[in-house]
């Protein structure tokens, strides 16, 4: 048995595996016990009240899929009164994603969903940002450093920022968000992608455009976690085409002290409890006494012949 | 959803799942007609109490080139909780059906239900009405079975293309329901006799209540019917999914309820709802 506790930012979790916002509702308990999970990430919730994206929402494409859902939110009062006391029946920490268009609304939406039963706020700060043009905030460490400044001052639960893959300089991103203050950083969220139906010649998203997910980007965001992990000392919750125990063990490697799994357990509702037990055995077969020990396990000097005989995960 | 600040909330001491992922046995997979297949699973207990409008989302194999990414939806054809096996009735339309139809018995199947809230029975109900079209008329087929264990007589109206795409007909018949059948070949499945069809039945005291699956013109007729007679009535709609578990809010229509328009998730609030407030 192999110890699977983890530490981010504060708020110890018993496992690194939990859902990534926008692919966990309570419906999930349908088919899988919660109690398992590391964490419950809540799906994104904004100040105003929004009904989402005109239809078709997700399309599917090579290796994963794309969507364009829109946020629907029913608001904080409706989260407040409904969600969190439902999510609160549940053992693990209740992580409460959050967006807003501007700096300011984001640390007022943090503040006000910061109530006991809530671990820890993850700021989804991938979205548009109305005062930059619609530019999303993680797109440049400057705006990335102000929106977390804001967001610190506003709450002083566990505060994650979650980063978008859209950006060519993650590393500069996530060390504007360690200065300003995050207690982690969550790498990454959907890469914006299209996709066109040639049978009608229209796009297959409603919105035309939206974010692709699943095994596809897997490869890429491993990457940016790499990079994040060498520019920062602040936890990275790896996020990014996890549907197996050999991604979550190779986002770890790469320094994600924790994984989020998402657009798998639409497949799989049971991936992220495999995942657990994966990782145990993981562990177990390669001599990791904690599973924490694989954050940033990554070896790089050449190996020698003994290590090379390489024991794959189980499942 | 029924949580609230003020109501008692559930215990999670115990896990029950109500829905079983698993892998489910090919007993078989055979043509009814020229577009549809019965394929019948053996699967756990929990798969096997699924209920009448409840439904399935199936990993479908691939066949080559094609790689259908995400599970399929299928609704409920028949479900034999002593036995252990549901069934379903399906069109070969895409690349997740292309790949069902390539499955042979002994072959396995990912299944993972059941899902949704399905239809209800009103014990008071004495005669009921189902019409259905196309694969509508597979959603509706377990409700002969469902209505005759609960003492309440069918009419079925089923609606197809041609006499020989009827499907669910024998089905309703074994469970003593009356059949009447409407196709285009023939020039009876417009709403216009259909509608009068149906006001024969409620005429003659025969529909206490509506169901319906699969046409958007059909269940105009019935809401309008509905509204006038005072009748109710559950629709069971169909909308693109991914997750089936009403996480990802993908498969969102639009409702009327009390005059405002709401979005519902077809997997979690549905795939059955009530007549008056659908919008086709």
């Amino acid at each position: 048995m192999t110890d699977l506790s983890v530490t981010i930012g504060g708020l110890t979790l018993r496992n690194p595996v939990m859902p990534a916002s926008g692919t966990f509702a309570e419906g999930l308990a349908e088919a899988v016990d919660l109690n398992c999970l590391g964490a419950l990430v809540t799906k994104t919730i904004t100040r105003e009240l929004r009904a989402g994206n005109p239809l078709p929402r997700v399309a599917e494409v090579a290796g994963g899929i794309l969507n364009a859902i829109g946020i629907p939110s029913k608001g904080v009062p409706h989260f407040l009164e409904h969600t969190l006391p439902l999510y609160r029946t549940w053992a693990p920490p209740v992580v409460v994603s959050i967006s807003a268009p501007t700096a300011e609304g984001f640390a007022q939406l943090a503040a006000e969903v910061s109530v006991p039963g809530v671990g820890a706020i993850e700021a989804n700060i991938s979205c548009p940002n109305i005062e930059e043009d619609g530019k999303a905030f993680a797109m440049r460490p400057i705006s990335t450093e102000a929106v977390v400044r804001q967001l610190r001052a506003a709450t002083s639960l566990p505060l994650w920022v979650k980063l978008t893959p859209n950006t060519g300089e993650i590393a500069e991103v996530a060390r504007a968000a360690e200065a300003a203050g995050a207690d982690a950083l969550v790498v990454a969220n959907t890469i914006l992608a299209m996709s066109i139906d040639l049978q009608t010649l229209q796009p297959r998203l409603g919105n035309v455009m939206g974010g692709l997910s699943g095994p596809a980007v897997k490869p890429i965001v491993l990457r940016q976690v790499y990079q994040c992990a060498r520019a920062v000392r602040t936890p990275i919750i790896g996020c990014g085409g996890i549907a197996t125990t050999a991604d979550a063990a190779e986002y770890m490697l790469a320094g994600a002290a924790a994984v989020q799994v998402g657009t798998a357990t639409f497949v799989r509702p049971g991936a992220m409890v495999e995942i657990i037990a994966g990782l145990d055995r993981f562990c177990d077969a390669r001599g990791f006494a904690t599973v924490a020990e694989l954050t940033g396990a990554l070896r790089r000097e050449e190996a020698d012949e003994d290590d090379l005989a390489w024991v794959a995960p189980t499942s | 959803m029924s949580t609230g600040g003020s109501e008692q909330l559930p215990d999670r001491a115990a896990f029950r799942p109500r829905a079983s992922e698993e892998t489910a046995i090919i007993l078989s997979n055979d043509l009814v007609n020229r577009e549809y297949r019965h394929m019948v699973t053996a699967c756990s207990a929990i798969a096997s109490t699924a209920k009448p409008g409840q439904f399935f989302q199936l990993l479908c194999p691939s066949l080559p080139g094609e790689a259908p990414f995400l599970r399929r939806p299928m609704s409920l054809y028949g479900a034999d909780p002593a036995r252990g096996h549901v069934e379903f009735l399906y069109k070969v339309t895409g690349a997740g059906t292309r790949g069902l139809a390539s499955l042979a018995a002994r072959d396995e199947i990912e299944i993972l239900g059941p899902l949704g809230r399905g239809f209800t029975l009103d014990r008071s109900w004495r005669n009921v009405v189902a019409v259905g079209r196309g694969a509508g008329l597979a959603t509706l087929g377990p409700l002969a079975q469902a209505a005759q264990a609960a003492g309440i007589g069918v009419t079925a109206v089923l609606s197809a293309r041609r006499p020989d795409l009827v499907v669910s007909d024998a089905l309703f018949r074994s469970r003593g329901a009356s059949v009447l059948t409407v196709t285009d070949q023939e020039g009876t499945s417009g709403p216009a006799h259909v509608e009068r069809l149906l006001r024969g039945l409620i005429a003659e005291d025969r529909c206490d209540a509506f169901f319906t699956c699969g046409s958007a013109r059909l269940l105009r007729v019935q809401q309008r019917l509905a509204r006038e007679f005072g009748l109710p009535g559950q629709v069971a709609m169909e909308q693109q999914m991914a997750c089936g578990l009403g996480m990802c809010f993908c498969c969102v229509r639009d409702f009327n309820v009390d005059g405002e328009i709401v979005h519902k998730r077809v997997c979690w609030d549905g795939p059955v709802f009530d007549l008056a407030e659908a919008l086709p």
